[in-house]
């Protein structure tokens, strides 16, 4: 199976890999997947308080290519969004922008869990209640 | 100067040796005949061909000419092998031991059996892949018409102790039938020291063409009868009809030649390189080496990278590298090699793994090369997984309540 060059491009040159703080209040942490999966994403977002805009985010990602490549564009697309904008990003894009083949969407999906559960992290540690998902995103 | 792509793959199969291409072409063009035409001399020339073919075929493996019926490859030998034993010893018995990292060729073969009514005893193997002698001997009933026991298993390269196999089943007076594929023409392998009573194997594991293999069916004590499972012609002495691929025999018969002339030497040069290999990956923290360490091919190894994902791994470097991963995202079923999780490594580190395979053109310039790309690729990716870091901060993992998806 041949990759996409958009996946063979992030994959080479990850962007935003790293950690943020996760003790701090303006920082929410998503780690979704498991080990015995072949797929592990933790994804952080860094809010600005005043404005609610996503200010940072890092990944770190256990899996394949198109792991990879799926948490390496969520982390570009989360900055500079606000955190009611990025609760938006859906799996599909993910998909389309890295041309995906049906066996890697599912990268695609840990990929939005990842933010969404980085976001209610965030929510939870600053008093808001946590958002429901549809079934369909959570695995 | 370097190639770019380095094959280390060669477990998958390996390329044609020139030699072999060359002894093949003539039976394309002018030597065409069919070998079972009795009445010309274009089919005694490929009958001619056939016949120094099988000789070559039979002296790697310590047999006679007449035990070799030759087969599109090992998977159909396998299968004749299975199932022709079962339906031909139906009056004695309807069972058969096998182990649970054969290849699939003999794994659903199996399957296939129990539901033609047969009984299939799939004995695990022990944490370094062998087989536990003491087990199998317990698994054998009256009712044992067969043992199936690999000689070298394709993913991580451990040998089966066939003789030590074969004495129990002599003892009980059960056949032995064996998948050779990985082990003939890498190791030396001899039906009558080994004991063993069929065997299947392939020339595109060593260096011949794909399309060929061969079943070893023993004529003398005891001799061994299968049922065909190809009807037509009564080629093969009427166990595998269908017009014999002649340069693929020759090309077979070649390949076995050049085996049995330079295994010693190759042997010693090719597990050289895989020993440097090993030992330099092995040099990486949290590597490690799965299968037995002594009772194992000369060609292969197969290591597990631990908090790394084996195609993830492979795509730092597959540009310039071949090499495979027990990992689920290489496969269709999404499922990690059943072969790893046999040996009892934990999903995690099957999907860590990576098999390289040596071959004949191997060389140390492809290796150091090789030992630099795998270390800074694993380096590199651990620095951006979140399990590596949670392993350096001394985090148990297995404390960690993994949303399973």
């Amino acid at each position: 199976m041949a990759y996409s060059e958009k996946v063979i491009d992030h994959y080479h040159n990850p962007k935003n890999v790293g950690t943020l703080d996760k003790t701090k209040n303006n920082v929410g942490t998503g780690l979704v997947g498991a080990p015995e999966c072949g797929d592990v994403m933790r994804l952080q977002i860094e809010v600005d308080e005043t404005t609610g805009v996503i200010k940072d985010a890092k990944f770190k990602t256990f899996g394949c290519g198109s792991a990879i490549a799926s948490s390496s564009l969520a982390t570009e697309w989360l900055k500079g969004k606000s955190v009611d904008d990025a609760v938006k990003i859906d799996n599909m894009t993910i998909v389309e922008e890295l041309n995906l083949p049906p066996v890697k969407i599912h990268c695609s999906v840990l990929a939005e869990d990842a933010i969404k559960a980085a976001i209610n992290d965030y929510r939870k540690k600053n008093g808001l209640e946590e958002l429901k998902f549809d079934e369909s995103v959570v695995h | 100067m370097l190639q770019f792509p380095i094959y280390l793959d060669h477990n998958a199969t390996t390329p044609c040796d020139p030699r072999v291409v060359d002894a093949m072409l003539p039976y394309f063009t002018n030597s065409f005949g069919n070998a079972a035409s009795r009445n010309h001399s274009f089919g005694w020339q490929a009958e001619e061909a056939v016949d120094y073919a099988r000789e070559q075929v039979a002296k790697l493996i310590g047999a006679d000419p007449k035990e070799i019926i030759f087969t599109s490859g090992a998977t159909e030998a396998d299968n004749l092998a299975i199932k022709g034993v079962f339906e031909m010893y139906a009056s004695k018995g309807n069972h058969i031991i096998t182990c649970n990292i054969e290849h699939k060729a003999v794994l659903d073969t199996c399957k296939h059996i129990e539901k033609e009514g047969g009984e299939v005893t799939y004995l695990k193997v022990k944490e370094n892949g062998l087989v536990d002698l003491a087990e199998l001997e317990a698994a054998i009933k009256p009712t044992t018409i067969l043992i199936a026991l690999m000689y070298a298993n394709n993913e991580i390269g451990t040998i089966m102790p066939m003789k030590e196999i074969s004495a129990i089943a002599k003892k009980h007076n059960v056949l032995v039938f064996s998948d050779a594929t990985q082990a003939v023409g890498k190791i030396p392998v001899d039906v009558n020291k080994d004991g063993i009573d069929l065997m299947a194997f392939s020339a595109h594991k060593m260096y011949g063409p794909k399309g060929i293999g061969a079943l070893y069916v023993r004529r003398k004590n005891p001799r061994v009868k299968v049922t065909a499972q190809i009807d037509g012609g009564g080629h093969e002495r009427g166990m595998r009809s269908g017009t014999l691929n002649v340069p693929g025999i020759v090309g077979f018969g070649k390949a076995c030649e050049i085996c049995l002339n330079e295994m010693e030497a190759e042997t010693k040069r090719v597990s050289a390189l895989r020993d440097k290999l090993q030992t330099e990956l092995l040099k990486l923290e949290e590597s490690y080496l799965n299968g037995d360490k002594e009772h194992k091919l000369p060609h292969v190894t197969n290591i597990s990278f631990k908090y790394v994902e084996g195609e993830g791994l492979m795509m730092g470097f597959n540009k310039n590298i071949a090499v495979s991963s027990g990992s689920a995202c290489t496969s269709a079923s999404l499922e990690p090699s059943y072969v790893l999780k046999a040996l009892g490594l934990g999903d995690d580190l099957a999907h860590s793994s990576l098999r390289f395979g040596l071959g004949r053109f191997t060389t140390e310039e492809q290796i150091d090369y090789t030992i630099e790309q795998v270390s800074n690729t694993v380096n590199k990716l651990r620095e951006m997984s979140p399990l590596w870091e949670m392993f350096k901060e001394g985090i148990d993992l297995n404390s960690i309540e993994w949303a399973h998806h």
